[in-house]
């Protein structure tokens, strides 16, 4: 299947804090590829690097064979086909929830004012946010936020969506009405990174599981590879800490 | 020596045009001198949030470097000197160059000063606004001025509105040190009455009082347009003595 994304030995280096130390992943089209692991073994870091929040220190990252780490990439045309998902929402405050959807599409796809408000409305729907397009983003809850947070990825048309613990902020009683929307995108075939602490939900959705430990990917499987026979000690243990 | 009340309320009648005059001159110099200084502070303290980064080319870190430098000079020494000697400086200073006239030099020198204040409050609205906005911004696409304009000064305006409306009425007050220049503001007017009438005290009680008139005006409209802005019924307190 076509490779979109394809990282090679990624480092990552904080002054003298090593948090990747050699990543090779390779994300193919439709893909869902969830990232699981305890907290500061590099998950963010490695997303970040991805939508080059952050510089890596050394490694490739090919986005269609093409070196998005060379001199002269277009890094925002890059960024508007590869959208990231915060794990704080992230909304325009000084938008409201149909403007957050909007913004991106005129002022970086250039589309009309009123194509983009169609689209805008679109996603909106979908992700069950219809009836709050003219409301204050401050205003919404966590799990409404989210939720409006992937609509205005999704009205990029992206080819490829990061999600950073997009639940994690959020109260329990919210989480599912963000991880439906994620499921339905799986189902419609989007193409994923997923960092996510919800196990459950990465068995579901997953076609393939990391895991990463410190730095590096200690396993890499299916869901079923990884959720019901892990061969990495770690991978056990780690996954011990979620059973009830 | 005491004050004459009556006395006072006469000099007003019979000056009524002279005061106007004053009143409006300090009116222009004020919202002239704020407005134009916050369009100099937006352009100045979004150069001096701009971060140099480590993926930048050599040029572009030393141009940034420069507009760093150049905007900390510039908040430097029209922050640091008063704005008296600033107006008095440059008017002669460029009249040669220029050929400008003392109104014009007046408009000038109090969009500049002001300029320097409101640098320094854009770029800390700015420093203040969430690095999480930025990143939202970057990751659809957006250029470094896309996310300036559309995402972060909005906010950053909206954030420091007090502090901006709280130059306009630094602005009444400081206009009056335009007198330098012979511009005909409120406090140069007065001193032009006193010095006809020989009634100092009466006199500059009459122009404290429309001082103290047109700050309550602005302190009341930049009131009304912050909570307009909030979307709130909250009155803040705005410290009307900067
Ligand atoms: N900008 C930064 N400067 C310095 N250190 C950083 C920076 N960003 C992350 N780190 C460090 O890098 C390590 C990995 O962080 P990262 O956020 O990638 O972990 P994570 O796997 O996402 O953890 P979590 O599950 O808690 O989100 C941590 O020790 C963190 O403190
Ligand atoms: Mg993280």
């Amino acid at each position: 299947m076509e490779e979109i994304i394809k990282i090679k030995d990624l480092k990552k280096h904080f002054g003298t804090l090593d948090v990747l130390k050699g990543v090779d992943i390779t994300l193919h089209k439709g893909e869902v590829l969830t990232i699981i692991g305890s907290s500061g073994s590099g998950k963010s870091t490695l997303l970040r690097c991805v939508d080059l929040l952050e510089r890596p220190t050394s490694g490739n990252i090919y986005y269609h064979d093409e070196d998005i780490l060379a001199q002269g990439f277009d890094v925002n045309h890059f960024r508007s086909r590869v959208n990231m998902v915060f794990q704080n929402f992230n909304l325009f405050n000084n938008l409201n929830v149909l403007d957050n959807c909007i913004i991106g599409q005129t002022k970086v796809k250039k589309r009309s004012k009123e194509e983009a408000r169609e689209i805008a409305i679109k996603n909106l729907t979908k992700v069950g946010m219809k009836d709050f397009i003219n409301a204050k983003v401050t205003k919404l809850s966590g799990g409404q936020k989210q939720r409006v947070a992937i609509a205005r990825a999704l009205s990029m048309d992206p080819e490829v969506i990061l999600f950073d613990e997009p639940t994690s902020a959020l109260d329990p009683e919210m989480v599912y009405e963000v991880l439906k929307v994620i499921k339905d995108l799986a189902s419609e075939g989007m193409t994923m990174i997923i960092v996510t602490h919800e196990m459950n939900f990465a068995k579901e959705v997953s076609d393939r599981v990391i895991f990463m430990d410190n730095g590096v990917i200690a396993e890499e499987g299916t869901a079923k590879e990884i959720f019901e026979a892990p061969k990495n000690e770690r991978t056990r243990q780690f996954l011990a800490g979620f059973k009830a | 020596m005491q004050l004459d009340l009556s006395r006072a309320l006469s000099i007003f009648i019979d000056n009524f045009d002279i005061f106007l005059n004053g009143i409006l001159n300090t009116i222009l110099f004020a919202i002239v001198g704020t407005v134009f200084g916050l369009l100099i502070g937006l352009v100045l303290g979004g150069i001096k949030a701009i971060k140099i980064e480590e993926s930048d080319t050599l040029i572009i870190k030393v141009l940034k470097k420069i507009g760093h430098i150049f905007t900390s000079v510039y908040i430097f020494v029209l922050r640091g000197t008063p704005m008296m000697i600033q107006a008095v400086f440059f008017y002669y200073l460029l009249r040669d160059l220029v050929h400008w006239d003392m109104f014009t030099a007046g408009l000038y020198i109090i969009s500049a000063n002001t300029g320097a204040y409101m640098a320094e409050i854009v770029r800390s609205g700015i420093q203040s606004t969430d690095i999480g906005q930025t990143e939202a911004a970057k990751s659809l696409g957006f250029g470094n001025m896309q996310t300036l304009f559309y995402i972060i000064l909005p906010q950053a305006i909206k954030n420091s509105f007090p502090s901006i409306g709280n130059q306009l009425i630094v602005n009444i007050k400081d206009s009056s040190m335009l007198n330098v220049l012979s511009i005909t503001e409120l406090f140069f007017q007065s001193m032009s009455i006193a010095g006809s009438n020989y009634s100092y005290v009466e006199t500059y009680f009459i122009s404290a009082i429309l001082y103290l008139i047109l700050t309550s005006i602005a302190y009341i409209a930049l009131n009304y347009f912050e909570n307009k802005l909030n979307d709130t019924k909250v009155n803040k307190h705005m410290d009307m003595c900067a």
